[in-house]
């Protein structure tokens, strides 16, 4: 769902950043309380992804740095540092109660009730933001220079949408951990767009898909057997977005190609009616007929476009000879006006 | 009798790294006119809008709108930006767009509704541009996007508009839509100020021009300042331009 906001400001890559960066919260958070404790783990996780996001931020408005190298940046340096705390965690004596691995590809059956329920609560209230602060989001989204004329606050903005997604990720690291969280984020919403052109339909869209291959990956992890939930939830959501970029009736690459293929033969068989009427107009009578030989030395004349125009009953064919209708001739009198007023349609 | 500036600038400086974009700029704009802004390729003619509007912070001078702080005047002010600035394809609708210049005097949290959504359709009629209201902005021609821009200005019903290169990439005929636009704006006592790059047109299209290159150059009545003068000075080649008499 919020998955949306992060896809289309091009910020894909936050979410990957956000969820590494969750890492070393997670481990200090272990180091400094020393049981397990999946809450104050998550407390770490969301101090440490805001630190990480914030930097992010930092780099970008004050150095030359793209946001690209910021985000490769961070995530790199707070993976590297959660790792480093994650070995060391490992050769303490209390390391084996910890866990502390299954947050880098998640464990959905590590998760509690009162997981649950949190992350139930934390989705209805990211809900509830999303819909009164609609406006704003969407406005920011499209054009930030503008929102600033129009005299809202757009850090204000940008740091609520930006403080939802991380709430997001880090509660969905103990289901896809760690290095599989942005797919979660994003591949839903990169599903959603392709199928509409409505912000409204596409967030709904993708909260439909990303619970989709929530319950689908689990119910598949689980049926099979020793499969971990994570990853294959992943999978499914990736299916999702292949379906949607071969398929989806207005992006998809299936139909484009389909419809391209249409104009071009409409375009062909529109061209050669246009040259027949060229000849037939320098007849008196239109239908005097002509022979199918002089059609050969016009590019873009074939035997299909020919039988085509035969269809439409635009054209009469008589053994080799061919004539026009009155039909074909007033078609091919108007066939420039015609195309003319499509386009401005 | 003292004359009502629309817009007063003092002492505007912007810079980006090292060096400044735009130096000392002093500008007083005078109510309803119709303005360009001219000048080479990083004059900071954009910059100058931006620095105006409080998009960029400018590292010293002051902006006041009507005698009184920029940012107690917003609502009186609308601004176009260049229509490469955003991303078409966000998933929306033209109509969508122009309702977005309801949404200041509409403030935090409140939707539009029926009457933001009539003043919408009237700014869409003005720009001509009705029949394509629920058309995905993705599949609006360029001349078309900035005919959105420019009735989402209209929506918010400002006395003074901003726009940085209404003319850039639309053919003849939106660009003759768009001056008489603007010059109906100027009519109606509203002030307006436009980032241009045809030196060809400014006598025909505009009655004030500003000459900017980092510096001020000059401001004032076109009849009176546009010569081959301030032009040379302005694009540092001796500059010719046939003015009409």
């Amino acid at each position: 769902m919020l998955g949306s906001f992060a896809v289309l400001r091009k910020q894909s890559l936050l979410g990957d950043a956000i969820s590494h960066a969750a890492l070393p919260g997670i481990a200090i958070a272990f180091l400094i309380i020393g049981v397990k404790d999946s809450n104050l783990f998550l407390l770490g996780a969301l101090i440490s992804g805001l630190i990480g996001t914030f930097w992010i931020r930092g780099i970008t408005k004050n150095t030359h740095l793209k946001s690209d190298t910021a985000l490769g940046l961070t995530l790199s340096l707070f993976f590297g540092f959660g790792m480093l705390l994650l070995t060391f965690i490992q050769k303490q004596p209390n390391a084996s109660q910890a866990g502390l691995d299954t947050y880098l590809f998640g464990q959905a059956a590590t998760l509690l009730i009162e997981d649950v329920w949190l992350i139930a609560i934390v989705a209805g209230i990211s809900l509830l933001i999303l819909l009164v602060f609609w406006k704003e989001f969407k406005i920011l989204l499209f054009d930030e220079d503008y929102t600033k004329t129009l005299g809202f606050n757009t850090n204000f903005i940008d740091i609520l949408i930006t403080t939802f997604i991380v709430i997001t990720i880090v509660l969905g690291l103990q289901t896809v951990g760690v290095i599989l969280m942005s797919a979660m984020l994003l591949a839903p919403a990169a599903a959603a767009r392709q199928w509409t052109n409505s912000l409204g339909v596409m967030v709904v869209l993708a909260a439909i898909f990303g619970a989709f291959s929530g319950v689908v990956g689990t119910g598949i992890s689980t049926v099979v057997g020793n499969l971990s939930t994570g990853p294959v939830i992943v999978l499914v959501a990736a299916s999702i977005v292949f379906i949607s970029f071969i398929f989806s009736p207005k992006r998809g690459l299936l139909f484009r190609e389909i419809r391209f293929r249409k104009n071009r033969n409409n375009i062909k068989m529109q061209k050669t009616l246009a040259f027949m009427y060229g000849i037939a107009k320098t007849h008196e009578n239109i239908s005097h007929p002509h022979t199918i030989k002089i059609l050969n030395d016009f590019q873009g004349f074939s035997k299909r476009s020919l039988q085509e125009l035969v269809d439409f009953n635009y054209v009469k064919i008589n053994g080799q000879q061919w004539s026009m209708t009155q039909e074909g001739y007033e078609k091919a009198a108007n066939l420039y006006d015609q195309q003319i007023k499509d386009t401005h349609e | 009798m003292e004359q009502k500036y629309a817009v007063t600038v003092d002492d505007l400086t912007v810079a980006y790294n090292y060096k400044p974009v735009l130096w000392d700029i002093d500008l007083m704009i005078p109510e309803s006119v119709l303005m360009c802004i001219v000048g080479p390729n990083g004059a900071g003619k954009s910059t100058l809008i931006k620095a105006i509007l409080g998009i960029i912070k400018p590292i010293a001078g002051t902006v006041s709108i009507f005698g009184k702080p920029y940012e107690k005047q917003r609502s009186l002010v609308a601004y176009v930006p260049q229509k490469g600035s955003v991303d078409w394809d966000f998933p929306t609708t033209a109509l969508d767009v122009v309702m977005m210049g309801t949404y200041g005097s509409l403030g935090w949290i409140k939707r539009p509704g029926q009457k933001e959504k009539k003043a919408s359709l009237e700014a869409l009629e003005k720009v001509g541009m009705l029949p394509f209201k629920n058309r995905q902005i993705s599949q609006l021609s360029g001349g078309q996007q900035q005919r959105i821009f420019l009735a989402r200005a209209l929506v918010q019903n400002a006395a003074i508009y901003f726009m940085d290169e209404p003319f850039q990439g639309v053919d003849a005929t939106t660009e003759k839509a768009i001056i008489n636009i603007l010059k109906e704006l100027r009519k109606a006592g509203k002030t307006v100020i436009v980032v241009h790059h045809d030196l060809q047109t400014v006598p025909e299209y505009f009655d004030w021009v500003t000459f900017l290159n980092v510096k001020k150059i000059a401001t004032g009545p076109v009849k009176d300042i546009f010569n081959d003068d301030n032009l040379t000075k302005t694009y540092g080649i001796n500059y010719k331009v046939s003015v009409q008499e």
